[in-house]
């Protein structure tokens, strides 16, 4: 019951401390994982990172979820999914209740204006993150040439992005598999050509 | 089947947003607003900047509100099933098989290729919020608002959530037609 408690403080903290977004949120948790509750190590927190970033779908969720799993099973993944999303959540509900409720007022209408441009600069702070990325991940030419790929296939041809990435995620499997078997034929053959030599 | 189509607009974007929450962004706008039509494209940029004001993952709050708005509490409680769920089920049970592929070339070119299809989506989204602003505030407000909340966040550091009250100020002011 009292490491339920935990899970839940623990939780409820990282969830109304972390500002912009699940992955600023991580060093937070780790906080109160490794250091404060001693819940799992850091090397075990690095790993369970690492793997967490392989599965799609948002990070900080994913981690309360196997942290509380590994704490208290089912129940402490519960807990710790909940606390930490429900404080914040109701805030928004809050917000923007008292928002639309005055929606006809010519305040709330120039303040939804003065917000419109700044969120298109948080969008485009976030696209160029992931053109960075895709840039160091794959280098410039072939981050270039999939961008544009991209924006002919979505834009012009209107294929649905689900699409698209399944696409790109089934090439880079083939390309990776090809890879590992090109390179383990290579090895083969240099081990081979050193026992014809011997 | 309203609930049924919550679950699966938030289940697929999910399941195909490798990078966290800020990669979903795209792909739930592209089911919320483009093929449900439950909010126009202004009334999703709305929430995105209240959920950036507010601390707590991002993805996750946009999802519990909009399911709320479409089906009530049921409808929250569906959409954010949708969104945590499915990882957070597979990160406990893949742990240990798929610690030993967490190396393999496979599953890095594959959260690799994701990226520069996040970046287009991601871009396009910005390019339609300036094109809505500039329809809405015209050309001037715009600009000092783009430029200013660019310099503010990326050269000063400014927390996104101070620069977009003052953009909110920004407009309750200047933009409201009152002034």
């Amino acid at each position: 019951m009292r490491v339920l408690g935990e899970l839940c403080i623990g939780f409820a903290r990282t969830g109304v401390l972390g500002y912009g977004g699940g992955p600023a949120t991580i060093p937070l948790i780790e906080y109160e994982a490794v250091k404060k509750y001693g819940w799992m190590n850091e090397e075990e927190f690095g790993e369970t990172l690492a793997l967490a970033n392989t599965l799609p779908g948002p990070i900080a969720t994913k981690m309360a979820a196997y942290v509380g799993y590994k704490v208290k099973g089912t129940t402490g993944s519960l807990v710790a999914i909940l606390s930490h999303i429900i404080p914040s959540l109701f805030g928004m509900l809050m917000l923007l209740g008292v928002l639309y409720s005055y929606r006809s007022s010519p305040y709330i209408s120039g303040m939804i204006n003065g917000v419109t441009p700044v969120v298109g600069v948080l969008l485009g702070v976030l696209a160029y993150r992931f053109l960075d990325k895709a840039k160091k991940g794959m280098g410039l030419k072939w981050m270039i040439v999939s961008v544009l790929g991209c924006l002919v296939v979505i834009e012009t041809l209107h294929v649905h992005p689900g699409i698209v990435i399944v696409l790109f995620l089934l090439v880079a499997f083939t390309m990776a598999t090809y890879r590992n078997k090109s390179n383990r034929d290579s090895v083969k053959k240099v081990t081979e050509k050193k026992r014809e030599g011997a | 089947m309203i609930y049924w189509d919550i679950f699966s607009a938030f289940f697929i974007s999910n399941l195909l947003g490798y990078g966290g929450g800020p990669s979903t962004i795209p792909l739930i706008q592209k089911e919320v607003v483009g093929h449900y039509h439950w909010m126009s494209l202004e009334q999703f940029g709305d929430l995105f900047a209240i959920a950036n004001i507010l601390p707590g993952p991002i993805a996750t709050k946009m999802a519990g509100y909009i399911g709320y708005q479409i089906g009530g509490i049921p409808g929250m409680l569906i959409a954010l099933v949708a969104t945590i769920a499915p990882s957070a089920i597979a990160v406990i049970i893949l742990f240990s098989f798929a610690n030993r592929f967490k190396n393999a070339l496979q599953v890095k070119w594959m959260t690799k290729s994701v990226q520069p299809v996040i970046a287009v989506l991601l871009g396009v989204l910005a390019y339609q919020f300036f094109l809505s602003s500039y329809e809405n505030s015209g050309i001037i407000h715009l600009l000092i608002l783009a430029l200013g909340s660019l310099v503010a966040l990326e050269k000063f550091k400014v927390h996104p959530a101070f620069v977009i009250l003052f953009s909110l100020l920004y407009g309750g002011v200047f933009l409201s037609g009152v002034v």
